[in-house]
């Protein structure tokens, strides 16, 4: 274990692109930082994820950390790690075994994935540079879950509870008349799924505390039948979860090629991040 | 397509307190991450594992850990906050995963 009691260090410069460790080296991998000492050093000793972990400790604010081969973290390594899709599957199970295992003894703010410092006391300085800004992310987070809504419209499945042409039109009356009915078909179904996700949106409003929108998934990696058409996330008191999915549920119905999915509960990555004007997102 | 919300971004919700007593409460529920599914005549099968054996679907952790996560100066982190260098060479499989999207309230 290591512990930085008061790191009197300047802010960490920060590097350029081209900015390389020794190869051999170790650095400090930081996956989240929280208040309570010792539930972090209870979530350390849990080894999650096969990682082991220690912890950083400064100013009241205590990060989990693991040592990781600065040759394959560096700028360099992070590219290869990065680019290669079943690499980057390790590294990100990997911090989300260690945030969520962390998450269940004690609120911590996770950190983005591969946040690496050269050493713990580049990470000590870190934590003394954010205190306040930590601190007041840690309190707002606290008792609240991230809870993941999203809508997929399959246009296919909704037509196909379209009535079929009545018998005995002809085959090119009958063609014409199933062109525009799919046609209308896709464009109620479109309707029908956006009123859905209003009707989500306003629903979700009275059991969440703050909301944010990750883009629609397409892709390989965006599997299941239909289109995602709504990818959000929600802060949600944690003892609202059933209530707010319940609501959530209620507010989607059922509505012909639509499907909900909701994920969670997760640690709240979605609210730890700084919006585009640099005041912590959805903060107080 | 694009569903018309209001423009509000990420905000919280005047209204809504924060409750205190940190995530013990939260404890029993957090570490169950499988998905509810409703909606299309033949949902996918059903995943019999309890939830806290389901794992995560990779999709949706990375939508979280590459374009969430406290962002931080730190040492080497920078060549990912921005995500180009993801975005660059895993388009095609996570192509979704950058660009902001307006919250739904």
């Amino acid at each position: 274990m290591t512990s930085v009691p008061d790191p009197a260090m300047p802010s960490p410069a920060v590097p350029g692109p081209a900015a390389q460790a020794e190869p051999d080296a170790s650095m400090s991998y930081v996956y989240a930082v929280g208040r309570d000492e010792r539930a972090l050093r209870n979530a350390a000793a849990e080894r999650p994820g096969g990682v082991a972990l220690r912890v950083v400790t400064a100013h009241g604010l205590t990060a989990l950390v693991a040592d990781v081969p600065a040759g394959q973290f560096d700028e360099r390594g992070l590219r290869a790690q990065l680019g290669d899709l079943d690499r980057l599957e390790a590294v990100a199970r990997r911090h989300h075994d260690v945030v969520a295992s962390a998450w269940e003894h004690t609120t911590v703010l996770p950190m983005r994935l591969a946040t690496v410092y050269f050493d713990d006391e580049r990470a000590a300085g870190m934590l003394q540079e954010r205190e306040e800004e930590f601190t007041s992310m840690l309190d707002w987070l606290t008792g609240q879950v991230e809870w993941g809504v999203k809508l997929y419209l399959d246009v296919r499945a909704a037509r196909d509870t379209q009535p079929a042409p009545r018998p005995g039109t002809s085959s090119g009356r009958a063609y014409l008349q199933a062109r525009r009915a799919a046609r209308r078909g896709a464009a109620e179904a479109h309707g029908a799924a956006e009123d859905a996700a209003r009707r989500i949106s306003q629903e979700a409003a009275s059991w969440a505390s703050a909301s944010a929108a990750h883009r629609p998934q397409q892709g390989d990696l965006a599997t299941g039948p239909g289109e995602n058409i709504v990818n959000w996330a929600f802060l949600v008191p944690a003892e609202h979860g059933e209530r707010f999915r319940r609501a959530v549920q209620d507010a989607a119905g059922v509505v012909p090629g639509v499907r909900l999915e909701i994920t969670g509960p997760w640690a709240p990555y979605s609210f730890a991040t700084p919006d585009d004007s640099g005041r912590i997102q959805g903060g107080p | 397509m694009a569903v018309e919300r209001p423009s509000v971004e990420r905000r919280t919700a005047g209204a809504m307190p924060v409750p205190q007593g940190g995530a013990a409460a939260a404890e029993s529920e957090l570490t169950s991450y499988g998905a509810d599914v409703t909606g299309f005549d033949d949902p996918e099968p059903e995943d019999e594992r309890p939830l806290a054996q389901r794992q995560v679907a990779l999709i949706d952790l990375l939508d979280r850990l590459l374009t969430g996560g406290a962002v931080l100066t730190g040492d080497l982190v920078l060549s990912i906050a921005d995500v180009d260098l993801v975005h660059i060479n895993l388009r095609a499989v996570i192509k979704s995963v950058t660009g902001d999207e307006p919250a739904p309230w």
